[in-house]
C-alpha cells in the first residue's frame, strides 16, 4: 500500500467517523422538530418513519391550552432577572479578582471555584421553607433567585477572565488623563468587555432557561417553561399527555436555546479555551 | 481605602453565596434532625426504611458508573480527532457543541420522540425488517429499558460537557511535547500512553469532577423517561416534597446528594493529582 | 552514523516558501554549522531532515536510504528543540531515559547514561525536580541530555545553548563539540550565534530567505564569502562596504570612492576588466585595516592608503574600534588593544590588499 491511498483511506476513515457522530447528535433535533409537527395519522402509520402530513395543531394547543407559552413568558422574566441579579453581584467581584492582588485572593478564587461544584439546585428543597415566610414561594423573583446562586460562582470566574484581558495600562492610561477609577472602568473597560459580557450573558440565560429541579420545587401555579412541561409530560407511566404533545414540548424546548446559542457561537466555544484554528 | 476596595467588591457575591448554601444547609438540618424543636432521628428512620431510598441510591450511582466512563472514552476519542486541522472542522465542532445547550427534560423528549413504541427508531426498524415487534422502551415492566434510554440519552446530551472540557485540555498541549517523543523513536500509541494523556489529567480530573457532580443531581431526564419506575435521590427528594409534603425526608435527600457531591469532589481530587502542576511555585 | 543528503527539498507553507530548493550534503560524522537570521527557514530544514515536516519538494537521504517521507520514529535520529520541549509531566530524570525506554535500554544501562549525561551538562541535583520548577537555561540544558543519550544517526541541535549565560555556554561548546568528535554521530547544529559557528562546525552553511548562500570551512566563509549577504553576516563589527566605480588608469585599474581612490595590484584589477566604469560594492573588515603611525602593520604585504578624520571611538578593552569618516561615510576599523585617539583628528587608514572583497552592485555576489 502507498502513501497516497494509505492517506485517503485516513482522510475517509476520518469524515465517516464524523458523519456518524454528526448525525447521531443532529437526527434526535430533526426527528423531533418533524414528528412535533406531525399529523396524528401520520404518527399512528408503521410505515411513515418521516411524517408527511403536517399540523401545527399540538404546538399551538401546548402553548396556549396547555400553558407552554405562559411557560415561556416566565422563562424569560426569570432568565432576565437571573442575569441581572447575578451581574450585578458578579462583575464587581470578577474586576476585583482580575484587576486586584490582595491577601486571601486565591483561597476567595478558589472557594468560588468550588461552590460552582455545590449541588445549589438540591439545597432549594430547604429553601422552600424560608420562601414560604418571606412570601417568595411561587413567584418569579424566587427561582431568579435560586438561579442567581447557581450562576454566580460560574458569572464570577468568566467575568474575571474577561477583565483580566483588558490590559491594565489602557485603564491606567485613562487615569493617567484624569479620569476617576470608576470612570475608567466604564468608558475603558467595559465597552472592552462587552461582547464577551453578552456571551456570559447568553450562557445564564441558557442555564436559567434549563433548570428544572429549582423551579419545578419552587412554583406551583408561576412554572417556567421546563417546570410545566415537566408537570404535563413527566413519566412514561404518569404521562397522561399524548405523545405528539411530547414532541411539540420538546420543540419548543430546545429552539430558542440552540438559536441564542447560534448567535453566540464564537463566544461559546472561546469560553472553554478552544480556538477554532 | 485602597486595600479595602476588592474586599468590598468581593463582599456582595460572597455573601449572596454563603447565605444560599449556608442557610439551607443549616435548614436542611434543622428540617432533617428535629420536629417540634427536639432532636428526632425519626426522619432518618423513616428514610432508610423506605425501600425507595435504597433503590434511588443504587439508580443515581449506577446510572453515573454506566454513563460516565463511555462519556469519558466517546469525548477522549472525539477531541483527539477534533484536535487536527480538516475540512469542516468548524460545523463538525458545532454540531458536537450543540447539545451543550440542550436541557435534560428536553433531551428526555426528544429521546422520547425517538424511542416510544410508534417513535422513529421502531418505525424505522419495522421498516427496514429488522425487526418484527416494536421494542418497548417505556413502561414499569421495561424498567431495564427505560435504564438504557435514560443511558442513551445522557451519552447524546451530556458527553458533550466532557468533549469541550478535554479539548480545551488538549490544545493547550503544544505540539513540540508530541513531535520531541516522535523525534525520539515513540509511536503513536506510546505518545497517547505516555505524553497526551497525562498532560490531559488536570482536564479529566474537571471533566469528571463536573460530570460527577451532576450524575448525583439527576432529575429531569429520568422523571421524563421513567418516573419513579427507576428512583434517583433527586426525583425522591421531589416527590417527597411535593407529593408527600415531607421536609424531612426531602431534607435529607438533599442533605446525601450533597454529602455525596462533597465526597466524590475529594476523591477526584486526592486520586487524580496531577503532581507536575502542583510543585509549581 | 550515516551521511545526510538534501536533493533540492522545498518547503511551502500555503503560498510562502520557508525552506527553497536546498541542495546539501552532510558528511559521515561531520558537524555542520547551520547559521542565518531569524525565520530563514533553519529551523524547517531541521524538521524536514528529522521528518516532523514533509518536503513539498525534493528528496532526503540517509545514506543510500530515501527517507523523505518515513515518519521521524524510523529515523533514528536525536533532536533538541528550539523551544525545549521538555516535558512537563515527566521529572527531568524521566525526560532524559525517555529516548533510552523507547528503544528498550535495560534498566541498568538507563540510569547509567543518565546519570552520565546528567552530569556532562550539570544537572545531577535537578534530576527529580518538574520542569516547572528549572530556569529556562536548566531546561535546555534537560533538552540536550536527552538529546545526546542515546547514539543516534543523526544528531539535530536548533539553537541548543541560546539560552544559556555566556560562561556556561563556552563550556558547552566545547564539550558538545567533544563528544560529537568522540562518537562521531553526524550532526547538525542551527545557530544564530557566529561565533558558535566558527568555533564548533567542521562546516558553514549559510541560509538566507530559504536559500542555501554558502557552504564551506568555517575559515573559507569568513574570508571567501561569495556573496554581500554572507560577508555582512559573518564578522563583528560588520564588514564595511562601499558604492565605488572602477577606473582604468595609467597604472593600471582603480575603485574610485566618495573621498579616496585605491589602485589595485595587477592580479586583482585583472578580475574587473568587464566592470570598467561601473559602479561595484567594494567590502572590507575592519580588522584588515589600520590606521598609520597607532599600530603596527608587519603582516600586511600589499596595502593602499586612504585619508579620513576620526568621527566616534569605541573602546572595547581587548579591541577599539575607530569610526573614520571618509567621504561622507563611516568606515569602522578594528584595532587590537587599547588605543587613545583623539576626535577630530585626520588620519592615514591602511588598507589590506590581500583581504579587500568586491561583489557586483546587482547580483551581489562576489567578485573579488
Ligand atoms: N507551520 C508554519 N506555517 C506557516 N509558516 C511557517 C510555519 N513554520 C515556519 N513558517 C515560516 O517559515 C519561515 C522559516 O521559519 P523557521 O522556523 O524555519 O525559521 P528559523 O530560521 O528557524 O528562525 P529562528 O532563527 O527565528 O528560529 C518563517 O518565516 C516562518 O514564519
Ligand atoms: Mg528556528
Amino acid at each position: 500500500m502507498n502513501d497516497k491511498t494509505r492517506f485517503m483511506l485516513k482522510k475517509l476513515l476520518l469524515y465517516s467517523f464524523l458523519f456518524t457522530v454528526v448525525v447521531w447528535i443532529v437526527l434526535p433535533i430533526i426527528v423531533s422538530i418533524l414528528y412535533a409537527f406531525s399529523s396524528k395519522l401520520d404518527y399512528y402509520d408503521p410505515q411513515k418513519v418521516i411524517p408527511t402530513h403536517y399540523t401545527t395543531q399540538w404546538v399551538k394547543t401546548l402553548l396556549f391550552t396547555l400553558g407552554a407559552w405562559d411557560g415561556i413568558k416566565n422563562s424569560v422574566i426569570v432568565a432576565i432577572l437571573t442575569i441581572i441579579i447575578s451581574f450585578s453581584l458578579g462583575i464587581p467581584a470578577g474586576y476585583a479578582i482580575a484587576k486586584f492582588i490582595f491577601p486571601g485572593k486565591d483561597t476567595i478564587k478558589l472557594s468560588i471555584i468550588a461552590l460552582r461544584m455545590f449541588p445549589i439546585p438540591v439545597m432549594a428543597i430547604p429553601l422552600v421553607v424560608l420562601y414560604i415566610k418571606l412570601n417568595l414561594i411561587d413567584t418569579l423573583l424566587g427561582v431568579a433567585l435560586a438561579h442567581t446562586a447557581m450562576a454566580l460562582p460560574f458569572v464570577v470566574l468568566i467575568t474575571s477572565s474577561i477583565f483580566a484581558g483588558v490590559s491594565k495600562e489602557l485603564e491606567e492610561a485613562a487615569m493617567v488623563f484624569g479620569v476617576t477609577r470608576l470612570g475608567a472602568f466604564f468608558r475603558i473597560t467595559l465597552p472592552l468587555a462587552l461582547p464577551g459580557l453578552a456571551a456570559a450573558a447568553m450562557f445564564t440565560f441558557v442555564m436559567s432557561w434549563n433548570e428544572v429541579f429549582v423551579a419545578s420545587i419552587l412554583t406551583l401555579k408561576n412554572r417556567t417553561l421546563p417546570a410545566q412541561i415537566l408537570s404535563i409530560m413527566a413519566g412514561s407511566s404518569g404521562g397522561a399527555a399524548p405523545p405528539y404533545y411530547k414532541f411539540a414540548a420538546a420543540f419548543i424546548m430546545t429552539l430558542p436555546a440552540m438559536i441564542f446559542i447560534f448567535f453566540a457561537r464564537k463566544y461559546l466555544v472561546s469560553m472553554w479555551g478552544i480556538t477554532l484554528k | 481605602m485602597k486595600l479595602r476596595l476588592p474586599y468590598l467588591l468581593l463582599l456582595p457575591a460572597v455573601l449572596y453565596l454563603v447565605f444560599f448554601i449556608g442557610y439551607p444547609l443549616v435548614q436542611a438540618l434543622y428540617l432533617a434532625f428535629t420536629q417540634n424543636g427536639h432532636f428526632t432521628l425519626d426522619n432518618v428512620r423513616r428514610t432508610i426504611g423506605d425501600p425507595y431510598f435504597w433503590q434511588a441510591l443504587k439508580y443515581t450511582i449506577a446510572l453515573a458508573v454506566v454513563i460516565i466512563p463511555i462519556q469519558l472514552f466517546l469525548a477522549l476519542i472525539l477531541a483527539v480527532v477534533m484536535n487536527r486541522t480538516f475540512k469542516g472542522k468548524d460545523l463538525a465542532l458545532y454540531a458536537l457543541i450543540i447539545p451543550l445547550t440542550i436541557s435534560d427534560v428536553a433531551g428526555g423528549l426528544i429521546w422520547y420522540t425517538m424511542l416510544t413504541d410508534a417513535g422513529f427508531l421502531n418505525k424505522l426498524l419495522l421498516n427496514l425488517g429488522l425487526i418484527t415487534q416494536p421494542i418497548h422502551f417505556f413502561g414499569y415492566e421495561y424498567r431495564n429499558m427505560e435504564f438504557l434510554a435514560i443511558v442513551i440519552e445522557e451519552l447524546w446530551r451530556a458527553t458533550a460537557i466532557v468533549f469541550v472540557i478535554i479539548l480545551a485540555g488538549l490544545q493547550m498541549i503544544s505540539k513540540e511535547y508530541l513531535e520531541a517523543a516522535e523525534v525520539f523513536g515513540a509511536d503513536y500509541w506510546t505518545r497517547m500512553r505516555k505524553i497526551v494523556i497525562p498532560l490531559l489529567k488536570p482536564s479529566i480530573q474537571s471533566a469528571l469532577i463536573i460530570r460527577t457532580l451532576f450524575a448525583m443531581q439527576v432529575f429531569g431526564v429520568v422523571w421524563i423517561l421513567a418516573g419513579r419506575d427507576i428512583p434517583v435521590l433527586a426525583g425522591e427528594g421531589f416527590y417527597q416534597l411535593t407529593f408527600i409534603k415531607d421536609y424531612g425526608v426531602a431534607s435529607i435527600y438533599a442533605l446525601t446528594i450533597a454529602a455525596l457531591s462533597i465526597l466524590l469532589g475529594a476523591m477526584y481530587v486526592k486520586f487524580l493529582k496531577a503532581e507536575y502542576l502542583e510543585v509549581r511555585t | 552514523m550515516v551521511e545526510v543528503r538534501l536533493e533540492k527539498i522545498t518547503k511551502k507553507f500555503g503560498d510562502f516558501t520557508a525552506v527553497n530548493e536546498l541542495t546539501l550534503t552532510i558528511k559521515d560524522g561531520e558537524f555542520l554549522v547551520l547559521l542565518g537570521p531569524s525565520g530563514c527557514g533553519k529551523t524547517t530544514t531541521l524538521r524536514m531532515i528529522s521528518g516532523l515536516e514533509t518536503p513539498t519538494s525534493g528528496k532526503i537521504w540517509f545514506g543510500d536510504r530515501d527517507v523523505t517521507y518515513l515518519p521521524p520514529k524510523d529515523r533514528n535520529i536525536s533532536m533538541v528543540f528550539q523551544s525545549y520541549a521538555v516535558w512537563p509531566h515527566m521529572t527531568v530524570y524521566d525526560n532524559i531515559a525517555f529516548p533510552l525506554k523507547i528503544k528498550k535500554y535495560p534498566k541498568e544501562e538507563i540510569d547509567k547514561r543518565v546519570k552520565w549525561a546528567a552530569e556532562l551538562l550539570q544537572i545531577e541535583e535537578l534530576l527529580d525536580r518538574y520542569p516547572a520548577q528549572l530556569s529556562g537555561g536548566q531546561r535546555q540544558r534537560v533538552a540536550v541530555a536527552r538529546a545526546i543519550v542515546v547514539e543516534p544517526d543523526v544528531l539535530l541541535m536548533d539553537e541548543p545553548l541560546s539560552n544559556l549565560d555566556a560562561k556556561l555556554r563556552v563550556m558547552m561548546r566545547a564539550e558538545i563539540k567533544k563528544l560529537q568528535e568522540k562518537l562521531k554521530v553526524t550532526t547538525i547544529y542551527v545557530t544564530h550565534d557566529q561565533v558558535e559557528a566558527m568555533t564548533m562546525g567542521d562546516r558553514i552553511a549559510v541560509m538566507n530567505k530559504g536559500q542555501l548562500l554558502q557552504v564551506g570551512p568555517p575559515v573559507e566563509v569568513y574570508s571567501k564569502p561569495n556573496s554581500i549577504f554572507v560577508a555582512t553576516f559573518i564578522g563583528a563589527p560588520e564588514m564595511n562596504l562601499m558604492d565605488v566605480t572602477v577606473k582604468e588608469t595609467d597604472k593600471g585599474i582603480a575603485l574610485e570612492g566618495e573621498g579616496f581612490e585605491i589602485l589595485l595590484p595587477e592580479d586583482l584589477g585583472e578580475f574587473l576588466k568587464n566592470y570598467v566604469n561601473k559602479t561595484v560594492v567594494f567590502g572590507i573588515r575592519p580588522e584588515h585595516m589600520t590606521v598609520e603611525g597607532i599600530s603596527e602593520v608587519l603582516h600586511v604585504k600589499r596595502k593602499a592608503k586612504i585619508k579620513g578624520t576620526v568621527d566616534f571611538v569605541e573602546a572595547l578593552g581587548t579591541d577599539t574600534i575607530i569610526h573614520a569618516k571618509v567621504g561622507g561615510k563611516i568606515i569602522k576599523i578594528k584595532i587590537p588593544g587599547h588605543v587613545p585617539i583623539g576626535l577630530g583628528r585626520p588620519v592615514d587608514i591602511i588598507i589590506d590588499l590581500d583581504n579587500i572583497h568586491v561583489f557586483d552592485k546587482s547580483t551581489e555576489k562576489a567578485i573579488i
